[in-house]
């Protein structure tokens, strides 16, 4: 695949499971070799140029994993040094407050929620204050608050020039946030395209309807102009309607028919 | 620039000595009240029946042999545990993202295993030192056996921690490698005691020299020249560091 992301993006990797996002995360940060071809970071080849390149880099992993010896700020402390960073306590409370962890700051990892646990990967990732910042999954198993003020921080760093590049299973947070979108299949990009264009490439409308016996249903129409005798059809069958929805196709309506499968 | 390069080492290096500094019982008494049991028992029971070195009591020709073996043993424990439970967990990724080359990792992990090896081992002596008594003979060669016998220790179990997927084959290259090379290697007699063919078969296993070399800096008496015990010493240290430089050059089993 050939992908290039702009500086300064807020840029979504989709993909049904297996289609390759986390390894091609995997091989931008150098936690795996690709075969064949090239990846750099801001110019800087992710293998002959590594220091550069994850300098440049901060990686939230999809896994929750931590290191249970050391307390939060313990552990920002450590990741501060492995980047070259020996005092580095003021960008550290500044991540910890944003990310609401300033209160756990000495409380060990175990003792912590997955919530504060998947916060403080982020703070990880942000310690040495990278241009580009690749978030997986960052949002899986966390409460909506956590959602809410994660997001928050993350378009601020965006807005603050940061490159974002986001892999998630929430198809309406790709929605939200990305500015593009690149949508993988087998490995390879089935689609790359601004989230306005991907929505706008299957025109049309869905009409989702509830009726009285509780029961939805979805209808795709061509336009507005199919909406009355769609209608005229489901109160032919003999239902009820009590609510009803009409709105362009979602991102997940584009992901399902360009991938082929279920978010 | 020289120094902003060591920082990402000796923070992983500092890591991992409070790795097990907060877990001090289990990585430092513990141990150090095993060797003790060694020599009150060993040293009880044979006390008198054996003399190994002329003037030397056994109990006194023992602690050396406790000493070296807790250093061997506890360097290779600190550098496998750490890394076996880190890829277990999956914390791994933490060091694996920053930029830290592959020579930082073996030296901060080989430094922090020496300096658990080094500690445990003067626990040991401190403890040891009440019963027996010690004596220096020639010290500088106690502390280049030391140091050079915890590197090697350490980057074999940075090896071991690198091939092992599962905590019971680390076990099983500790509990059929380790100990065995350890408790083979004189800690509890001379290879002068042993039939020609277990004494030449010593000959082989580089923990003889260590162990040798260790106790020729307390009596200034050895079963092999200490020179030549150190060149050798050596020799398997460079031939362990590269092994373990090229698996973590090549990333194997840590990078996919």
């Amino acid at each position: 695949m050939s992908l290039e992301v702009e500086e300064g993006e807020f840029f979504g990797l989709l993909g049904p499971n297996g289609a390759g996002k986390t390894t091609l995360i995997n091989v931008i940060a150098g936690l795996a070799r690709a075969n064949r071809g090239t990846v750099r970071v801001r110019g800087a080849d992710v293998v002959a140029d590594y220091r550069r390149a994850r300098r440049m880099l901060g990686v939230v992993p999809q896994e929750l994993v931590f290191d249970p010896f050391f307390t939060v700020r313990e552990t920002l402390r450590i990741q501060s040094g492995y980047y070259g960073l020996a005092r580095n306590d003021a960008w550290i409370d500044e991540v910890m407050h944003h990310l609401d962890l300033a209160g756990k700051a000495d409380v060990n990892m175990r003792a912590l929620s997955g919530g504060m646990k998947r916060r403080v990967l982020v703070a990880q990732a942000l310690v040495h204050r990278p241009p580009v910042i690749v978030l997986d999954e960052p949002t899986a198993g966390v409460d909506v608050e956590l959602r809410q003020g994660l997001w928050q921080f993350v378009r601020r760093l965006n807005r603050d020039g940061h490159t974002i590049v986001l892999t998630t299973h929430y198809l309406e947070e790709a929605e939200e946030q990305c500015g593009r979108i690149a949508m993988l299949k087998d490995g390879r990009i089935a689609a790359l395209d601004t989230t306005r264009n991907l929505l706008g490439r299957f025109s049309g409308l869905e009409l989702r309807v509830r009726g009285r016996d509780g029961a939805e249903r979805c209808l795709r129409l061509a336009g507005a102009a199919e909406l009355e005798p769609a209608l005229a059809r489901l109160r032919g069958e003999g239902v009820e309607i009590v609510d009803m929805e009409l709105r362009p196709p979602g991102l997940e309506e584009v992901f399902v028919r360009i991938t082929g499968a279920g978010a | 620039m020289i120094g902003r390069l060591s920082i990402p080492a000796w923070t992983l290096f500092r890591k991992e000595l409070l790795r097990f500094a907060k877990v001090a019982v289990q990585t430092i008494a513990a141990p150090v009240l095993t060797a003790l049991l060694y020599l009150v028992i060993f040293g009880h029971v044979l006390e008198g029946r054996l003399q190994v070195y002329a003037g030397v009591p056994y109990g006194a020709f023992l602690v050396p042999g406790l000493v070296m073996m807790s250093v061997l043993q506890n360097a290779f424990a600190n550098s496998s545990s750490s890394l076996m439970q880190s890829k277990i967990t999956g914390n791994i990724v933490f060091v694996l993202l920053p930029p830290i080359s592959y020579v930082e990792f073996f030296v901060a992990y080989v430094a922090a295993a020496v300096v658990r090896g080094l500690v445990v081992g003067a626990g040991v002596l401190a403890v040891t030192v009440w019963f027996t008594g010690v004596r220096f003979a020639a010290p500088l060669w106690t502390l280049a056996f030391a140091l050079a016998g915890a590197a090697l220790a350490g980057a074999l179990g940075l090896i071991a921690g690198i091939v092992s997927d599962k905590i019971d084959q680390l076990a099983a290259f500790q509990n059929f490698v380790i100990v065995p090379l350890t408790f083979l290697s004189g800690v509890f007699y001379s290879i002068h005691s042993l039939p020609p063919f277990w004494r030449a078969a010593s000959h082989a296993n580089p923990f003889f020299y260590m162990v040798d070399g260790f106790r020729y800096g307390f009596f200034g008496v050895g079963d092999f020249p200490p020179g030549l015990s150190l060149a050798i010493v050596a020799a398997a240290l460079a031939a362990v560091a590269s092994a373990a430089l090229a698996l973590l050059r090549a990333g194997y089993k840590l990078r996919s």
